[in-house]
């Protein structure tokens, strides 16, 4: 059975954590929790507008905004504090991977894509739980906002 | 040779005040030989962002517990994790971690079952030394491998395990989980996910004293009044009493036997590390629900 096709963005990030070590994913990981970007003013200033992650270890918000039709661009926002690496390297993997993406290609991607991570083991099962959430949640919110 | 105890008078009325140090007392012995500082927290990548210079990480998840059996490495394994991290059998060994130290003190126990003598706990961990401005690093020192001998771990002194439980029945037990998780509630820390107990409750008799009790504001360890009120006075422990603390997987429990066993000085404390991921699941034992207590079971002692 073939693996479905991910974006492109988020396929190399996949083959990049594919080829290393698992201590060498881990410093990838925090590599992408470095590199998450800060919320916008207009998002940093209305912390209600942002939807919490129950299900990850640490505190975690995201959102997100859907271009108008036909493609319906999205743009994510993700918020988890500096102390909580493991969660913001998960946020940061998927806002790498799937921030800018039309709406049909995000949805398209398969809803256990963190376990091509290769950090199952490193991370805790746990954890992975935590991030499979975030995308469920991404995935939904992206839904609401094509049918509002 | 063991490094001179931190003669601080905050410590002087533990039982055991040569088990912490404080944060002035570590920073002015950075680099001393014979001396490893090891951080050891919940969030894996936490040592990767900054740690205290010189500092080895050692990871509870993926270097202390074993790959396949749900238990701890056994002595050759961790005596190649001590070799690799450059710890001696007569180094000085100071943990910290985050959350007021709860992942150190649960590693600061899983050396103590491996019988390493000196083990200390950096009193207030990670978030005090990054309050008083100290400095962090991410360089990964490279320590020489050490010669460090195979120890079998003792299961009998500090551990508990679900048989010897179920045999505690009419000695003191210590619930140092969250009222929510002690009531039955909920099966998980407030905030944290779901992992999996099929029954919310508490083991029958246990005290309930959550664990974040014993730290106070900035994440040291409150004084020996302010405990005893906390162990002796609420929890009705009375010294010279064999108790057993668990939690859900052992790791907050950790902190409280620590508490119990070297700031109170009780000599027969273990940690039931199978907890109630092991508790609220198995066939055939016993739980009570709501806030109270609870009986212990018919034909066990009362």
């Amino acid at each position: 059975m073939a693996e479905p096709t991910l974006p492109e963005t988020l396929s190399g990030i996949v083959e990049d954590f594919g080829a290393l070590s698992e201590q060498e994913r881990l410093e990838l990981l925090l590599e992408f929790s470095d590199a998450l970007p800060e919320l916008p003013e207009r998002l940093a200033s209305h912390p209600e507008l942002l939807e919490q992650v129950v299900e990850c270890q640490s505190p975690l918000f995201l959102t997100l905004e859907v271009s108008p039709g036909p493609e319906h661009t999205v743009e994510l926002f993700f918020s988890a504090p500096r102390e909580a690496p493991t969660t913001r390297g998960f946020a940061g993997v998927l806002h790498e991977g799937l921030n800018g993406l039309p709406a049909d290609e995000l949805l398209a991607v398969p809803d256990d894509m963190p376990h091509q991570l290769g950090l199952t083991r490193a991370v805790t099962p746990l954890r992975m739980r935590g991030m499979t959430a975030m995308l469920g949640r991404i995935k939904r919110q992206v839904r609401e906002r094509i049918a509002a | 040779m063991a490094i001179a105890a931190d003669p601080n008078p905050q410590f002087s009325d533990y039982a055991r005040p040569e088990r912490l140090v404080s944060t002035e007392w570590l920073a002015e012995r950075l680099g001393t030989e014979g001396l490893v500082v090891v951080e050891s927290d919940e969030d894996i990548l936490l040592y990767e962002t900054g740690h205290i210079p010189g500092a080895v990480k050692v990871d509870w998840h993926t270097e202390l517990n074993d790959a396949v059996t749900r238990d701890y490495i056994d002595g050759a394994a961790f005596a190649a994790l001590m070799s690799a991290k450059g710890i001696s059998r007569d180094s000085t060994v100071v943990v910290y971690g985050d959350k007021s130290n709860w992942w150190a003190a649960y590693a600061l126990w899983v050396f103590t079952l491996f019988g390493h003598e000196d083990v200390r706990l950096l009193n207030g961990g990670r978030d005090k030394w990054i309050a008083e401005g100290r400095g962090l690093t991410r360089e990964k020192p490279q320590p020489a491998a050490t010669e460090y001998p195979v120890v079998e771990r003792d299961d009998t002194t500090v551990r508990a395990f679900l048989p010897d439980v179920l045999d505690h029945f009419g000695k003191p037990l210590v619930d140092v989980r969250s009222p929510e998780e002690y009531s039955g509630e909920r099966t998980h820390m407030p905030a944290y996910p779901e992992e999996g107990a099929l029954r919310g409750g508490h083991i029958p008799t246990a005290a309930s004293v959550p664990w974040a009790r014993a730290a106070a504001e900035d994440g040291t360890f409150k004084g020996r009044a302010a405990l005893e009120e906390i162990y002796l006075g609420d929890a009705g422990l009375a010294p010279g009493d064999d108790v057993v603390a668990y939690c859900r997987i052992g790791e907050r429990s950790s902190h409280t036997w620590f508490v119990l066993k070297h700031l109170l000085g009780f000599e027969n404390v273990r940690n039931y590390d199978g907890s109630w991921t092991e508790w609220g699941n198995a066939v055939r034992v016993p739980i009570a629900t709501g806030t109270e207590p609870g009986e212990a079971p018919s034909g066990r002692k009362a």
